[in-house]
């Protein structure tokens, strides 16, 4: 049975972290269509961290249709995973690596260009949340 | 899986609540609501007044104004309560002169819903010999006696009050595993309060933030960290409209965490924080309560 190694200090979000690793089995096939994952409280048990994370992967994972919730039974891999995604992959891939080629040649190190990407993900991220993040929000009662 | 009773449902709600004792104020002015089925995470520095909230909800006190339900009922008023929530004293009270046996028995035969099973699990984990006398014990394995007590019970409420402080790693991890399994399998609501940010990352899906015995954030983990953002950038960077929690200088540069109304102007770097750089931040300025008109000078100040 699958065993999630969860890294707090990461920055992942637990639950991602989940859904990628039942991903990465799903795609290496050390899970297969029929097998089952573990409980929450087994995940839990072993990890140490809270249950409602585990059922927020699992949920995810089922939404995405790669597993299915069987009442009273737990919870089972419904479809493997291959690598339907490969050619979509593979051309962003190749023109990440041209741009990356350019920003060497522009003078930029490894790091120059890891802080660039880390600065347009977060903007772009920032983007697409940013409507949604006025309507939603965390309860603050101050005193 | 356990599923939690009911998300609506509060498990522990205060209304005004106050504690004065004869020459301090303890808490004032506290509302909050944990929901049935929460891991809630009680933070704050030392004196902020956690284990007299903790104590309040398990009936050893009562409140000297407001009004604090626990599961729909009055703590220390309401007879039945007492069998239906555990809680665990920082202090950790066990009697010294019982063998762990003996001590493992007086909750059998104490609690109507002892599970056996689950508490001589716990005492195994820790090798403790039966035979031992509490009084003998290291801290560390009083707690988990105290925590297998506790457990044992299967509260529909557990009230921690810093249970981990004296546990080595292995044994904090197997224990918080083993809370979370119980969380799981029993929906069991959860109030665990701790000075070790990290250890709550990752385990709480609830926070109370109390500071000067009043509240200053209670709600859901994810959609507090939602509504923050830790923002880095050079120095006179706007901040108008959003609330400032925080404005450090840093160097030439500028962090701050804010919650957001709006756009955050061009140049900063943002990111959402941790929970524990979110607590941090509050912790660090205690006084700013942040509000959405709040501009940079008065956050600062």
């Amino acid at each position: 049975m699958i065993e999630y190694r969860i890294d707090r200090r990461s920055g992942v979000a637990t639950y991602l972290q989940i859904v990628h690793q039942t991903k990465q089995a799903l795609r290496l096939g050390l899970l297969q269509p029929g097998d089952k994952l573990p409980t929450a409280r087994e995940v839990v048990e072993a990890t140490a961290i809270n249950p409602n994370t585990v059922l927020k992967a699992y949920r995810e994972l089922d939404r995405e249709g790669l597993v299915e919730p069987r009442p009273g039974l737990g919870t089972f891999v419904r479809r493997a995973l291959g690598n339907a995604d490969a050619t979509g992959d593979a051309a962003l891939r190749a023109e990440l690596g041209a741009w990356v080629d350019r920003a060497y040649a522009a003078g930029l190190d490894r790091e120059d260009v890891a802080a660039l990407m880390a600065a347009v993900l977060d903007a772009t991220e920032q983007r697409r949340s940013a409507a949604a993040e006025s309507a939603t929000g965390g309860r603050e009662e101050n005193t | 899986m356990g599923e939690p009773q009911s998300a609506t449902e509060s498990a522990v709600v205060g209304t005004g609540v106050g504690k004065r004792y004869r020459r301090r104020e303890a808490l004032r002015g506290c509302d909050f609501a944990i929901p049935a089925g929460a891991v809630c995470g009680l933070v704050g520095p030392n004196g902020s007044g956690k284990s007299t909230l903790l104590s309040l909800a398990a009936g050893l006190r009562q409140p000297s104004e407001g009004e604090l339900r626990v599961l729909g009922l009055r703590p220390g008023l309401d007879e039945e309560l007492r069998a239906r929530i555990a809680y665990v004293a920082q202090d950790k009270p066990l009697y010294p002169r019982l063998t762990v046996a003996d001590t493992l028995r007086l909750g059998r035969e104490l609690n109507p819903r002892w599970d056996e099973e689950l508490a001589a699990e716990i005492l195994r984990q820790g090798q403790l010999q039966p035979g031992s006398r509490i009084g003998q014990l290291s801290g560390g394995q009083r707690s988990r006696v105290a925590l297998a007590l506790a457990l044992g019970k299967r509260p529909e409420l557990l009230l921690l009050d810093e249970p981990m402080a004296d546990l080595d790693p292995l044994a904090r991890h197997q224990l918080m595993g083993t809370l979370m399994g119980q969380a799981a399998e029993h929906g069991t609501t959860v109030v665990i309060s701790s000075h070790i940010l990290s250890e709550l990352e990752g385990v709480i899906d609830h926070l109370l933030l109390i500071d000067g015995g009043r509240v200053r954030l209670d709600g859901p983990v994810d959609g507090i960290l939602e509504s923050h953002r830790l923002l880095h950038g050079s120095e006179g960077l706007p901040l108008d409209g959003h609330g400032v929690v925080e404005l450090r200088r840093t160097g030439r540069g500028s962090a701050a965490l804010v919650r957001p109304s709006g756009p955050i102007a061009e140049g900063w770097q943002v990111e959402t924080p941790s929970l524990e750089e979110l607590l941090l931040a509050y912790l660090r300025a205690p006084e700013a309560t942040p509000t959405a008109h709040a501009s940079r000078t008065e956050a600062a100040a």
